[in-house]
């Protein structure tokens, strides 16, 4: 999984049935040292958790994202599955 | 999945099988400011989009061959929708 | 599977209800020689792993392999604590808190 930032959304009114209704946002992966660097490029994950702009939030990715809830059998690789409250680094 | 522009279009006579009907697309990778952002890459387009539209690009081969539809097929990105609008803050 | 330094832990009220219960922890993949290897990332932790010690994690869909009947969304994830590892460019013993044994072993 990775820490990312909402950046933004994305609205597609023609898109596969099985992500109708479903929230598309745009995020960036964040350095979980300096959560303010935003690096890497930019994701369209399906929003899970009723994320917003700003938040930093946990993507899982690949396949596995088909195993978040409500995504069984959906055509997608990338889903907001938590709003990250508090990264504790011990370094 | 990410963001990409349709350049231009595939027309392949001899292929795998689960291809047929399908429509071959190709799709540059872009940052939400229009930035050209990796290689283009062949994707198979199931929501009918055309050249010089912004479309949201799968990455991934099981979700992709869910796109396609056809059960187990030789699939790696698919296109999954035509994006109306980016709301970007940053 | 490939070894990582526990760097930190994450908390989460709004997330996956299949993760209740879980921790999740950020890893920082490491060489043999101890050294950081590309980004860090969170990872699933199926061993009661902490920060400071060195664990193999696995990537993909196996990582909600430990998990199992529950559904859970995970592309990677810690199933294993490491004890100890020697490599023919050296090795390390088991990291703990505080930094002690990240250095490879004196040969």
């Amino acid at each position: 999984m990775v820490l990312a930032r909402i950046v933004g959304t994305v609205v597609a009114t023609r898109k596969d049935p099985r992500l109708v209704s479903n929230k598309l946002l745009l995020a960036r992966p964040v350095d979980p040292r300096d959560r303010t660097r935003l690096e890497g490029a930019y994701l369209v994950a399906v929003d899970t958790v009723d994320a917003g702009v700003g938040e930093t939030v946990l993507i899982v990715s690949g396949s596995s994202a088909r195993m978040a809830s409500g995504m069984k059998d959906c055509p997608v690789d990338a889903v907001v599955v938590g709003i990250v409250d508090v990264v504790d680094l011990s370094e | 999945m990410i963001l990409a522009r349709v350049v231009g279009e595939v027309v392949s006579s001899h292929k795998r099988p689960q291809f047929e009907g399908a429509k071959l697309l190709i799709v540059q990778p872009e940052t939400p400011t229009g930035t050209k952002a990796g290689v283009a890459l062949v994707a198979i387009d199931s929501v009918g989009a055309g050249r010089g539209e912004l479309v949201i690009a799968v990455l991934e081969g099981r979700a992709a061959q869910e796109a396609l539809g056809k059960g187990l097929a030789p699939v790696d990105c698919a296109i999954l929708g035509i994006v109306d609008e980016v709301d970007l803050h940053e | 599977m490939q070894l990582a330094r526990v760097i930190g832990d994450i908390v989460a009220t709004r997330k996956e209800p299949a993760y209740e219960g879980i921790p999740l922890l950020v890893i920082q993949p490491i060489a043999p020689d101890g050294s950081d290897l590309g980004r860090p990332l969170v990872a699933l932790d199926a061993v009661g792993a902490g920060v400071g010690e060195t664990v193999f994690f696995v990537r993909g869909k196996e990582a909600s392999f430990p998990f199992h009947p529950k559904q859970v969304p995970a592309d990677a994830g810690i199933v294993g604590i490491v004890d100890h590892w020697t490599t023919e460019a050296g090795g390390g013993p088991r990291a703990r808190p505080g930094g002690q044994g990240r250095s490879p072993h004196a040969t």
